[in-house]
């Protein structure tokens, strides 16, 4: 296992420099046309002003001062919650390595990523008085059951990855996203499927999650007629085959998978064994190694829409990465999950003591994170944001395009 | 709304109606469901006999037998990985290497949740018996049993599936009606039909299994009458053990993501609702049973939509046992046949 994610960690060097090196003749391509032939677009450089959680070396705070993560961490679609905490982890380190008089301290909160299970452990956590932010949850299904909860006690969330849009609608004054929602990546991933791969029609399969209905009815809109068949699935489903012999009926150009990698790897390869040749795209849910293993023989050439910014340029906080992680490379939302903690400490050393000040803090603030710039709307969506599209290549997850939203 | 559906068949997003029914679909895709819903009823038919088996001896609806065939499907992987395999690409194999793998596979699954049962067995139900605990006392003791099997996977392997490993590729052999029988679901088909006659053939024409049987009828007769009541139990409980872990590679022959903590928990239900279904006690009515939850389970997605699958299973087993309260073929493992 330890050998492969060394792998990985080397192919993704080496594309990297591949890419810097072929970077001005791969322009003269012009937009690919035809599957698989795009140019990839070369990762975003570190921004010079980035925030930094070792700030001056000079915070100092309470002894005590608690910052927690809530997620997944062994439970459904761990992987997709580990990269988050680990991405965490790196800030906490870094501020606490370099700020000897502010040593804050992270609490863990295991929600399995249910949303049965989310609402008992976040009472716990606001229950919890030493802690002033919260970095979570990050599915949407649990957000919406335990988002009053934070709201009621006065508690910062701000979430690395929960991209149903109705969340902020709910008048929570505490849930802030740290990325583009559903509503962005919906319209980009119908973009990227009808335009750049060239797909006319389209099978758009969710699962029952929260979070899978919701883009999938995002994507669905915006697909309008493209939008050729629509087949449910169920959470923790294993056996696809009346689904797969649906698709395989309707025999589409692109087949659009809304859920998680947990689901999705037995899907895309019992589709793949079936003999659909329709190109697969998963969403942010399903951007994770797990899924690249999980579905074997048909992991290769699959697609990913996703709202997080490649970290291969990142070169600071890769390192950090790896420590904190046993040497594996960041994934999918590690850089949010930093970005977030990061702008969670710079309240704590601005001096913010308490909720009401770190609630006030988030709200205020405004700054360049390594992801992308930070400042929330009075919903807490963020102006800007970014959708990114990724392929399966090697057995490696690696960077493609950028999409940008026409309209 | 915008969607415009190019098909003559029924479907409403959506937003517009809760059901709809898909008549062309169902009859487009009748033989590939078919063929597909015989494979999974088969492994529903084998850990199903697990159920009816212990339900037929003790009366007891054994929950965490869903935790016994998961036991095997993670001895299946670890078979794999021990063998040298790991996740990714199928593997391309010689058929005597491929052949023989898969038997060494096929051991290490029958004896470790042919030992989950015995063990599940000896330490949650047999003290319970010691002391004449009445009977829902041993229901509440399978779930909690159910519970700690799972958690103890949960806590050494964490909540992500064993990443996929796979010997054997489906590729299709031949096809009826033009749908495509793979050589997986050949496999799968005849292996299942098979244990079923060997585990039907033990019980109703061997001595031991005539023994099985009397306990079946009678524990307190059976006992005056010579008969070991409680090397009858714990070979029943191996029995329906050995079958789940045969099940148990079959299924990860045919879904190789399936080794998770909670895997076995919608399949348990799914085999015991086809135990119901065929008439729980009843070795032909778990064949029975477990076939028709497989072909419906297909037929009903097809109608009525992917979200409907469980509901199906569920309504299926409602409308039968309002008319046949025994199940289709009722209950026969107690009584009295010559």
């Amino acid at each position: 296992m330890s050998r492969a994610r060394f792998g990985r960690v080397v192919v993704l060097a080496a594309t990297a420099s591949l890419v810097l090196g072929a970077c001005a003749a791969r322009t003269e391509d012009g937009g690919g046309d035809d599957t698989g032939s795009q140019p990839q677009a070369s990762a975003p450089a570190q921004a010079a002003n980035a925030a930094d959680p070792a700030g001056d070396g000079n915070a100092t705070c309470d002894a005590g001062t608690k910052l927690a993560y809530a997620g997944t961490i062994n439970g459904a679609n761990a992987a997709l919650g580990q990269n988050i905490l680990n991405g965490v982890k790196v800030a906490i380190e870094r501020h606490n390595s370099n700020n000897p008089n502010c040593q804050v301290e992270l609490q863990e909160f295991e929600t399995e990523g249910t949303p049965d299970r989310a609402p008992g452990i976040v009472t716990q956590i606001v229950n919890t008085q030493d802690i002033i932010g919260v970095v979570g949850l990050p599915f949407s299904g649990e957000s919406k059951a335990a988002g009053n909860i934070f709201d009621d006690a006065g508690l910062v969330q701000v979430t690395p990855s929960a991209t149903n849009p109705a969340l902020s609608e709910n008048g929570w004054k505490t849930f802030f996203r740290g990325l583009g929602n559903d509503n962005t990546q919906g319209p980009a991933a119908a973009q990227f499927i009808t335009e750049e791969l060239g797909a006319q029609t389209v099978c758009v399969v969710r699962d029952d999650s929260e979070y899978g209905i919701g883009l999938a009815n995002s994507i669905t809109d915006r697909l309008g007629d493209k939008a050729s068949c629509q087949e449910q699935i169920k959470t923790k489903q294993t056996d696809f085959s009346a689904v797969v012999n649906s698709i395989k009926g309707e025999n589409p150009d692109a087949i659009f998978f809304s859920g998680y990698y947990q689901e999705a790897a037995p899907f895309a390869q019992q589709l793949f064994d079936a003999g659909v040749e329709a190109q697969f795209v998963g969403p942010d849910g399903v951007k994770d190694d797990e899924f690249v293993k999980g579905a074997g023989d048909a992991a290769e050439g699959v697609y990913f829409t996703c709202p997080c910014v490649p970290a291969d340029q990142f070169t600071e906080f890769n390192e950090g990465y790896k420590q904190v992680s046993g040497g594996r490379a960041p994934g999918t939302y590690s850089p949010e999950g930093y970005d977030l903690a990061t702008i969670l400490l710079k309240g704590i050393d601005s001096g913010v003591k308490d909720r009401a000040g770190m609630l006030e803090f988030v709200k205020g603030y405004e700054g360049q994170g390594l992801t992308k710039s930070f400042k929330w709307n009075e919903k807490g969506e963020l102006a800007e944001s970014t959708v990114w599209t990724y392929k399966v290549e090697n057995g490696q997850i690696v960077r493609n395009t950028e999409i940008k939203p026409k309209g | 709304m915008s969607i415009h559906h190019h098909l003559s068949s029924l479907y409403l997003a959506q937003s517009d109606s809760l059901i709809s029914f898909d008549v062309e679909g169902l009859i487009d895709q009748f033989w590939s469901n078919t063929v597909d819903g015989l494979a999974q009823g088969s492994i529903y038919a084998l850990v199903a006999l697990g159920y009816t088996l212990v339900y037929g001896v003790l009366k007891l609806i054994n929950f965490a037998h869903s935790e016994v065939f998961i036991y095997g499907a993670y001895a299946t992987w670890f078979t794999f990985y021990a063998l040298g395999f790991r996740p990714g690409p199928t593997a391309e194999l010689a058929i005597f290497e491929l052949v023989g793998f898969l038997l060494l596979a096929l051991l290490a699954a029958v004896l470790a949740s042919g030992a989950t049962a015995v063990v599940l067995e000896r330490v949650a139900y047999r003290p319970l018996r010691n002391r004449g605990a009445p009977r829902l006392v041993f229901l509440i003791t399978a779930i909690g049993a159910s519970f700690v099997l799972q958690q103890l996977i949960f806590i050494w392997r964490g909540g992500n599936p064993e990443q996929a490993i796979r010997l054997l590729r489906p590729e299709p052999v031949f096809e009826i009606f033009g749908a495509s029988v793979t050589n997986i679901t050949i496999i799968i088909v005849l292996a299942s039909i098979l244990l079923w006659l060997v585990a039907d053939t033990f019980v109703n024409r061997t001595r031991f299994g005539r023994g099985i049987r009397a306990v079946a009828q009678d524990p307190d007769t059976a006992t005056l009458m010579g008969v070991n009541k409680e090397r009858v139990i714990m070979t029943t409980f191996l029995i329906g053990g050995l079958l789940a872990g045969a099940a148990a590679l079959f299924y990860m022959m045919k879904i190789p993501q399936g080794a998770a903590y909670q895997g076995g928990f919608l399949l348990g239900i799914k085999a015991f609702t086809a135990a119901v279904l065929g008439g729980i006690g009843n070795l032909r009515g778990a064949l029975l049973g477990g076939l028709l939850l497989g072909l419906m389970e297909n037929y009903g997605q097809s109608l009525f939509g992917g979200e409907w699958r469980d509901v199906v299973a569920f309504a299926l087993l409602v409308l039968i046992l309002m008319f046949r309260p025994t199940g289709i073929l009722g209950e026969s493992l107690g009584k009295a046949r010559v």
